[in-house]
This record gives C-alpha cells, structure tokens and sequence, in this order.
C-alpha cells in the first residue's frame, strides 16, 4: 500500500459548460481521500494531457455532455500514449448512449459511468481498480 | 390584516384539537419519514391555516391580475386572452435540418420560435475552429454566416412569428444575422419580434458559455439593449434566466434571487453606462424560469418573481411605466428533473413541471422530451411534448380562471416565504457591491455546488427519491429510438463556410471588421458594427475574435 493519496484529475473537455456533474464528482473525490484537479470547463485534448502528464495523475475522469465524447476522449488517450504517459488511466461520463460504450473502450477508455451511476459506485471502481505505483 | 380576529380565534381553537390528534396519532405509528421538505430542501409544514397568512393585506400583497404588484400576472384577461406561447426549443446539424424541424412544430400548432446552436456557435467559434471539433451540430445549429442564417429562417415570415434565440456571448451577432435577415425579407427592424438570451451573468453564475470577462460582457449586452430600445422596439434584448442556474444545482430560491438580482444589475449598467430612462428599455427585458417537478415550490416561486420585481422597478429603480413593473417570463420544465433509467416516465415529470408554470401565470413555455437526458428529441417525442401543452391548454380547464390558487393558505404562505429569502440573498450581493464583484467572489457559484453537492447525497442516502433512479428500479432497459448527429455533419459544414469565404468581397470583410474594432475601442454601440459585418459575411468567430482581442478573454475559474 503506497503512503500517498490516489491523484485524479477531473477534466472537461470541449466546448460543454454542462458541469453539475463534473464539480460534484470533484468534490465527491475529495471527500473520498483523492487529491483532486480540477480543469474546469472548456479543455481542448491537449492541455488536457499535457497538465495529467504535468500534475502527474494516475486517474483522469472526461466529463462530456455534448455529444462531442467520440472525438474528444479518444483523442486524450491517443495524446496522452504520444507522451508517454499511458499508464495514466482514462475513465469518462456523461450523456454516452450505449452504442458508443464499445468504440470508447477500443480508443482505450476503460469506464464509462452514465446518468444513474452513483458517487459510490465510481469511488468504488477507482479504488478496485487503480493501484498507486 | 388578512382575516378579522373571530376567524383567526376559531381557528386557532380549531387548529389546536388537530394538532392534538396529530399527536396522538404520531405516537401510534410514526409519519412515513421525519423531515418533509421540498426538491429544494425547504421545510413544509403538515398544514397550513389563515394563521400562516394573518400578516398579509389583501390590496398590497395580492390584488388582482394587472394591478401592482401583479402577484397574479400582468395580463387582465389570463390565459383567456390567449393562452401562453408554444414555444418549442429546438435546433440540430445543419441550418437545413433545423428548418425542417421548424416548419414540422409550426404545422402541428407551435406559436413561437426557439433556437438551439450547438457549442462552437454558443461559444463564439466557427466549425472548423480547432476548439470546435466534434461540437458541431450536436447540441444544436450550426451557424457560422448570414448564409447559414438564411437558411435557418426559410420560409420563416419574420414580421409574423417571434423567434427566441438562445445565444449568449456572441448574441449581439446572432441578432445582427436576424436583423439582416429581416431586412434580406423587406421586414422593418420595427415590425421583428422576439428574443435574445444575452444574460451574461448566469453564464458565469451556471451556465459557462462565457467569452469575455463579465465587465466588457455586460458592457456588450448594455449595447443591445441600448439599440433594441432605439431600433427594434419589439424585440426583448434580454431573457434574464434562471433555467439554467436551477439546472446547475441551485435551490428554487436561489435561482428566484440571482435571477432577479441579475435583472438589476443589467438595469444598473444600462441607467449608468448609456444614460437611458429606465422606462425607455425596462419593458422589454424578459424573464426565464425553470420548472423542476416539486409542484407548488415552481408556482410560488413564479408568483413571488412578478411580486419582487414589480417592487424592484418601482421602488428601488423608480420606473413609472407599467410594463416596467411587469416580469414576463418564458419557461422550461425542468431537464435536471428528467431520468435516463425508464425514459418515458419523462412524460409525465414534464406534464406535472408544465402545469405548475401554467398554474404560476408563465408567457411561453418549452415542454421537454422524453428522451432529451439522452439526445436532442426526436421529432415525434418533440410532438408529445408539444401536445402535453396543448392538452394543459385546451383541455383540463386550468386556463378557464386566473391564478386559481390564491387565497391557499399554503401556496401564499409559500410563496411569502420564497419572496423573504431571496429578498435576504438580493440584500447580501447588494452589500458585496453588486453581482459582478459576487461572481467574482465566487458567491452564487459556490451556493449552487453547496447546493447540487447536498441534493446528490440525499439521492444517494434515498432521502431525497428519484423513480427508476434510486426506489422502484427495474434494472431492465426501456430502449428508445436516439436521434443521431452524425459526424458527416461537421464536414458538409466547414465545406459551406469555405464556400462562403471563397466567394466573399475578403476586403469589405476587412473592413467592417476593423470599424468593429475600432468601436470597441471607442466604448461605441457595436450593434451597427456588427450588423455591417454580417452583412459583408464575416463570419461569427471573426466577430467575436475582435471581442476577444479588444476585451480578453475569460477562462473558468474552476470552483468546486
């Protein structure tokens, strides 16, 4: 068991101003013992790898409501592998119909939470499944 | 006093043989829960009595419609008159697409229209912007020109239908497109109606489509009203909302205050910066509210807004004219409210948010659609969403009478109680010098994380109860169709703007633009600038690049 807290950046990418859900997550992170980044809203992809690289992170949480998550998640993970830094791990959410869960998981998303997932639930599936290194 | 002493005396004895019932039957078996309390978290009372509303006077505080201080709406005549505008958001891919659906909803009995673009236009940026990608079209219409204006209003008669268009940095370039539009169709900027959302404030407050820091961003949307009051004097230059500060989190009082505490701070800067007469442009700003699913708290929350703001125009900005005095106000039903779990229960939550803001006196009115947690509706969930209006209108009878429930003991007390906490949040950002300074505080953002952080825990602990969410789960899937964007959209689009540019006289663009800049420069009205460039085909970023060189830029402060 590592001594330092878990780091998750959470992160919105795109042009979306929808963040209700973002800033409760932050906070919900905090609460659960996480050290917390918060980007605020209006990312593009880059500055999004480049500041997990940068805070070194080991969660990155997308939060899109737009529809634009097709382009914009995949596109941080393809970044992120370009710096070197894939064992950052990506997760995303928001308003993700199912039929696009797979082509996410292929681009190397590996959690989608949608509208039902409780804080609970995405504590629980960081803690189950990020190890600090 | 509301009542004469022998009715609050029998009451009183009345009420006290209750209560002891209560008692006695509490100790039996215990309410289903202890606390009972709205969506917001307000505490309601098991009843209410005429001694709940002994202090209110009839003539001062209630009244009837059209008489100060319009506790019961503006109108003498109510929903008889007319009724409420149908007025359906709506907007998606291309300008094409979204004029479809246009002529679709006026054909099956829409009265009015509403925009929705999508994010790179909302934001200021065109299609092919690196910022942009993969934005476009999905929330809404993609507009880059006047071309694609043009092809958005289609067969739209402009002197005969009002248009809303939900645009907030760069409106006073969408309402330049429209201006010019109208002109393109021979329609005089004094026979256009409609209405712009140009409310900056709740954009940094909630809703985060911002551009330019909130000083030069008031300054601009200060220049439309200007120019609306001058030049186009049907046109509503400002929809002061809450909506969209209620969908961030916030409780329905403080959506009620910072709504109505942005109203005065708009009045405030047009007064001081253009020197104006309140009632030269008072009576064309506009309110939008919310309506979530807690039933009475909408209604009161409605009519305490008629009552505070009449009082706002007459006794703090001394306005004279009535319609000054008048809040008219559009809404929307509430797609916070909405699930992604059993999406057609959707129907229902919006019939029940529809009749509260028909119930709370509201102008106009969009009906959410079922499957709007998921995507932009579909057309045919868009038509029941239009008909849950018409059949509130036409058929349960509530128009028949004005402001029906006056006189409850609890809905005016409810409604006193709302008015009395946003006066005390009003007050406060009075004394944090305005809600300019407050935003920058990081005031009003922060109460609504307090508040959206709070309501998501007693989701999560079933305090608070959410069907198909967290009580009566099925855990099987109710599958309905998707509307689908596709990505093919964003292509077709940047090949139209490139078209645009191509043909284009590049040195009248020029121009227009830089007689743009230097009127920023100058402090001058940039409405006239801006109308120029359109009509040159400049497009919207370009406008709104020179916002962005003449004023900075504003980035989110990330509070959480």
């Amino acid at each position: 068991m590592a001594d330092r807290k878990l780091r998750i950046m959470v992160a919105k990418p795109g042009l979306d101003g929808h963040d209700r859900g973002a800033r409760v997550l932050a906070r919900c992170f905090r609460d659960a013992g996480f050290e917390v980044i918060y980007t605020g809203c209006h990312q593009t992809p880059e500055q999004i790898a480049a500041s997990a690289v940068q805070e070194d992170v080991d969660v990155v949480g997308l939060s899109c409501l737009s529809g634009a998550h097709r382009y914009l998640f995949p596109r941080v993970v393809e970044l992120l592998k370009e710096a070197d830094a894939d064992d950052i791990t990506v997760i995303g959410g928001g308003v993700i119909p199912d039929h696009d869960f797979q082509m996410l998981y292929d681009a190397g998303i590996k959690a989608v939470f949608t509208p039902g997932s409780t804080l609970d639930s995405i504590v629980q599936w960081i803690n189950d499944n990020i190890k600090i290194q | 006093m509301y009542f004469d002493k022998d009715v609050l005396t029998q009451s009183g004895e009345l009420r006290k043989k209750w209560e002891d019932e209560v008692k006695k039957t509490v100790a039996k078996s215990l309410d289903q829960k202890e606390r009972w309390s709205t969506v917001s978290d307000l505490e309601i009372n098991r009843i209410y009595g005429p001694e709940d509303i002994k202090d209110m006077d009839f003539a001062r505080d209630i009244g009837y419609p059209g008489q100060f201080p319009y506790l019961r709406g503006n109108q003498v005549t109510g929903y008889r008159g007319r009724y409420w505008t149908f007025r359906m958001f709506s907007g998606m891919g291309s300008a094409k697409d979204t004029n479809q659906r246009w002529h679709m909803l006026l054909k099956q009995g829409q009265t009015g229209l509403s925009t929705a673009f999508d994010f790179p236009t909302l934001m200021g940026y065109d299609t092919g912007d690196p910022k942009a990608r993969g934005e476009c079209g999905k929330c809404g219409v993609a507009i880059d020109t006047l071309e694609d204006f043009m092809q958005l209003v289609e067969g739209i008669p402009l002197d005969k239908i009002t248009t809303s268009m939900t645009i907030n940095p760069p409106a006073s370039v969408l309402w330049a497109m429209y201006c010019a539009a109208a002109e393109i169709q021979g329609v005089p900027l004094t026979k256009i109606g409609g209405t712009i959302q140009n409310d900056m404030l709740k954009e940094f407050i909630a809703q985060k489509t911002f551009m330019c820091p909130p000083e030069p961003s008031v300054k601009i949307v200060s220049d439309t009203v200007e120019f609306g009051a001058k030049f186009v004097p049907r046109w509503n230059t400002i929809s002061i909302s809450g909506y969209h500060i209620r969908e961030a989190g916030s409780t329905a009082v403080q959506e009620l205050a910072f709504t109505l505490r942005d109203g005065i701070e708009y009045v405030e800067d047009v007064i001081r910066r253009k020197g104006l007469e309140v009632d030269a442009f008072a009576p064309r700003l506009s309110f939008f509210f919310n309506s979530h699913i807690d039933f009475f708290e909408e209604i009161c929350k409605m009519r305490a807004a008629r009552r505070i703001w009449a009082k706002v125009m007459r006794d703090r900005f001394k306005a004279k004219d009535e319609r000054s005095w008048w809040m008219r106000f559009h809404t929307q039903t509430a797609g916070c409210s909405l699930t992604a779990q059993q999406p057609y229960n959707n129907v229902i939550r919006t019939a029940v948010e529809a009749l509260a803001a028909v119930l709370g006196g509201t102008q106009s009115l969009h009906t959410n659609s079922l499957d709007e947690v998921w995507c932009l509706p579909t057309e045919h969930a868009a038509e029941i969403a239009l008909r849950t209006q018409h059949i509130i209108a036409e058929e349960t009878g509530v128009a028949n009478t004005i402001d029906p429930l006056a006189g409850s003991y609890f809905v005016e007390s409810l409604t006193n109680k709302m008015e009395e906490q946003a006066w005390e949040y009003i007050e406060k950002i009075d004394e944090m010098g305005g809600m300019v300074k407050a935003i920058e505080k990081g005031f009003p953002q922060m109460e609504i994380a307090d508040a959206a952080y709070k309501y998501q825990r007693q989701l999560e602990a079933n305090e608070k109860i959410m069907v198909g969410v967290n009580k009566y789960v099925t855990g099987e899937e109710q599958k309905i169709p998707f509307l689908d964007i596709e990505d093919r959209v964003e292509k077709e689009q940047m090949a139209r703007l490139e078209a645009v540019r191509r043909k284009r006289d590049s040195k009248a663009v020029k121009r227009s633009l830089d007689d743009l800049k230097n009127a920023c420069k100058k402090g001058d009205n940039v409405m006239p600038y801006c109308i120029e460039a359109v009509k040159n085909l400049a497009s919207l970023q370009e406008v709104c690049d020179v916002y962005r060189e003449v004023y900075g830029e504003y980035s989110d402060p990330a509070m959480y």
